[in-house]
């Protein structure tokens, strides 16, 4: 029952959509600040090593330490979207090269790859790994088993933030006062919102966030560190946002339908389906290619109501 | 519209909150004058952004599988294995660590598996003029604590060094990239005074034949390659045969007969491993099949993991690899419980609850002697095959799950194969479409093992095409 290849995919979506969505989460609260990130990728990968790195020289029990990992992959993150912050809010660079410079700069052939040669993460074997639990021993339960009880911690931890980002943007005083920061800055700017705080705050929340996520990667896919592992992820991670309409709800359903497309390749290769794999591995960023040209409509535009000041530098006197 | 209305003018004042958000969805917002000029902006943006998102994107992900398909033989070219143990705590040597299997199989004469390009060859001088230390250099692809690949092959440099004490200067290059800068660092080792230079990389072999041809009082030895020159040897060996043997632990292991196995690319050294590795299981297990899946590439964790879940999931309950060098196939394999094969690296240590076994090199077998007849100035350029009955290749230490049984079936075999290498691949084989591609009591000659293109009967799957 269990094997059953729905089961085998549903399952999947949910395993490696879980990193999707802890950076597409923090994209959607850079994005509703109103600071467009294009260094998602970047702040993935320096999570990723960071995290790998914390795993061999954290001591103490493994739990203290894959914990005490997460959060050095969560603070690197966020400093290197301080660093987003700073070009792009302080010094009011263009977003969208001011991420692709943080991408580039920390990404697969950077900063990522040149700490895990300094720092000789690959020497030692990491055997500290987030590991699936058996929630309730109820993993063999038919169906319900794998997709909700057998699960690592941080897919259960993503739930939890899920509802809490909800609460937090929608429900709250603070989140309005965002939503005001990424649709109108001036406007905010004159009710007495820092506008600079905010952006800054939001944007890494969202470094710390991609960091989780490319902690996942190196924690609990695999207890191991690669060059350039997240390949992609990050890019997708963006599309994310968009296709989840800027809300964690529907962020958290598009990560799961991206992990269901990126493992479909492998679970219809090994049961014999005689479709080239190179299609179905292309398929998340065909999906990409699709939901951004979507929304780019003025149909979409007007509906979905992105943030309008997204991507657009606040210059407090400039009226 | 005074300021303070503008900012409370919100699709979210009136909270519609709730989860999901179809207000959101469904609702468009109320659009001030402002609001509109900045809309008109990130209508701009958006598209703009998404698009060179899109591309780096592509063009990251296409590079990986691009750049690794051109290393056509080198398995573990798949440079570094981060997860496997570490020395101190996993015995690499497995010589020493199947102490029973080494003595069923004696030793035999590395040079017995070592042709000169051309009988009667004057031997090549490059040995130390001045009378000081012979000074030799390897070039490697990755850094020499990958965990795989390159650090096998510097565990034997050092071998070779310890064997020779001052009489050898060993030196190395790491994380030499696959281009135009090989060519470099061989003028530079030249330059420095080294005469014997190694090359481990199969994507180094176009530069060493130039270097070759530049540099004819140089010794050239090169790893996985095929090219030839008066001073260019070639060194491999049988993984085929080993691969057998591991096969044969799968088989074993194996209860309900479906068995998955890992595989990187088409090439024949790896559809040899496939074959033998199947006909091993089928030695132990008749009516077994492996399902063969191919992941693209030397090293790829991540996918490998997700590759191997699938196949798990599919229903096989042992697994196996081939040219892949990160021990991710065993995260997988250990998270469900099921035992599993490996390649290149002993992993009995971190993996001893699923660990059979696996094919391991053993370079400096061929590297010493080499390098003794460069001192004795004896060294011609040839090609050496190497196999089980020299300890070119070996295997690794048996796991808890290997029965005794079936490891004295194995050793029994070794010691076969170690007397005749590339005796799995005797007659009658046919191949999955059931043709026959070897009559019944022949074997495979060393060509037709080092142009195979045919998957033998039990193989579930396909040579990719191209």
């Amino acid at each position: 029952m269990n094997s059953n290849i729905f089961i085998v995919i549903a399952w999947s979506a949910i395993f490696y959509g879980t990193p999707l969505f802890f950076a597409a989460l923090g994209g959607v609260f850079t994005e509703r600040s109103g600071v467009l990130n294009l260094g998602v990728e970047g702040m993935m990968l320096i999570g990723g090593v960071t995290g790998a790195w914390a795993s061999l020289h954290v001591g103490g029990s493994a739990w203290f330490t894959l914990s005490a990992a997460i959060c050095i992959a969560m603070a690197a993150g966020a400093v290197v979207a301080a660093l987003h912050a700073f070009l792009c809010v302080t010094l009011k660079a263009n977003q969208t090269v001011a991420g692709l410079s943080i991408t580039i700069f920390a990404g697969a052939v950077g900063l990522s790859s040149y700490f895990a040669n300094i720092w000789k993460v690959a020497e030692d074997p990491v055997t500290r790994q987030i590991r699936r639990l058996d929630v309730f021993g109820l993993a063999d339960t038919p169906i319900v088993g794998p997709l909700l009880f057998n699960h690592t911690i941080l897919t259960y931890l993503s739930w939890v933030m899920c509802a809490v980002a909800s609460w937090y943007l929608f429900r709250t005083k603070i989140g309005l006062q965002l939503r005001a920061v990424g649709e109108s800055p001036q406007t905010a700017d004159a009710m007495g919102i820092n506008v600079v705080k905010y952006r800054y705050i939001h944007t890494m929340l969202g470094g710390a966030l991609a960091g989780l996520g490319g902690a996942f990667y190196s924690l609990a896919i695999v207890p191991t560190w690669v060059d350039g592992m997240t390949k992609g992820a990050g890019w997708i991670a963006i599309a994310l946002v968009i296709f989840g309409f800027w809300r964690p709800g529907l962020t958290l359903l598009g990560a799961y339908l991206f992990g269901a497309l990126q493992s479909l390749g492998t679970v219809l290769k090994s049961r014999s389906f005689d479709i080239p794999g190179d299609v179905l591995d292309a398929l998340p960023f065909v999906m990409t290619i699709v939901v951004l040209v979507l929304v780019s409509t003025r149909f979409a535009h007007k509906r979905i109501g992105a943030p309008a000041a997204l991507g657009v530098p606040y210059e407090r006197e400039e009226r | 519209m005074n300021s303070w209305s503008q900012a409370c003018d919100w699709p979210g004042r009136t909270e519609f909150g709730g989860w999901p958000h179809t207000y959101y969805l469904f609702n468009a917002p109320a659009i001030s004058g402002e609001e509109i000029l900045n809309k008109r902006l990130s209508k701009k943006w958006l598209p703009l952004a998404a698009t060179i998102a899109l591309g780096v994107g592509l063009v990251a992900c296409g590079d990986d599988n691009g750049s690794s398909s051109e290393d056509t033989t080198a398995a573990a070219e798949a440079t570094a294995d981060t997860t496997a143990p570490a020395d101190t705590t996993a015995p690499t040597d497995t010589a020493a660590a199947t102490e029973s299997s080494e003595a069923a199989a004696p030793a035999g004469d590395w040079s017995a598996n070592f042709k000169p390009w051309e009988e009667g060859a004057a031997p090549v001088a490059c040995g130390p003029k001045d009378g000081g230390a012979l000074k030799a250099a390897w070039v490697y692809v990755g850094p020499i604590n990958d965990g795989g690949w390159t650090q096998t092959h510097d565990e034997a440099r050092q071998k070779v060094q310890e064997h020779f004490g001052d009489k050898i200067e060993t030196t190395y290059k790491e994380n030499v990239p696959e281009g135009e800068q090989v060519s470099q660092v061989i003028e530079d080792l030249i330059a420095d005074g080294n005469t014997v230079i190694f090359g481990t990389s199969f994507g180094f072999q176009d530069a060493f034949l130039a270097a070759a041809e530049k540099h004819p009082d140089v010794c050239f030895e090169f790893a996985t390659g095929y090219k030839s020159a008066g001073n260019l040897s070639q060194f491999y060996g049988a993984a085929e045969d080993t691969d057998y043997l591991t096969g044969m632990a799968a088989g074993a292991a194996s209860k309900n007969g479906k068995l998955g196995y890992l595989a990187s690319f088409g090439i024949p050294e790896v559809v040899r491993g496939i074959n033998a590795w199947t006909l091993g299981v089928r030695a132990m297990n008749p009516d077994a099949t492996v399902k063969v899946v191919w992941v693209n590439s030397w090293f790829d964790p991540p996918n490998e993991r997700k590759q191997a879940e699938a196949l798990i999931a599919a229903g096989v309950d042992v697994l196996g690899m081939k040219g892949i060098d990160s021990p991710a196939t065993g995260d997988a394999a250990k998270a469900k419980g099921i035992p599993w094969a490996g390649y290149n690296r002993d992993n009995s240590a971190n993996y001893g609850d699923v660990w059979l076994t696996g094919t391991q090199y053993h370079w400096d077998v061929y590297e010493i002697p080499r390098l003794q007849q460069v001192l004795d100035g004896a060294w011609v350029a040839g090609n050496y095959y190497g196999n089980i009955g020299d300890g070119f290749v070996g295997l690794s230490t048996y796991g808890d799950l290997v029965s005794a049984e079936t490891r004295a079936t194995i050793d029994a075999k070794k010691a076969e194969l170690a007397a005749n290498p590339g005796g799995e691949f005797t007659g009658p084989i046919k191949d999955t479409a059931g043709k026959e591609q070897l009559a019944a009591g022949k074997q495979h000659t060393y060509e037709e093992l080092m142009g195979m293109q045919y998957l033998v009967e039990g193989v579930d799957g396909e040579i990719p095409a191209g």
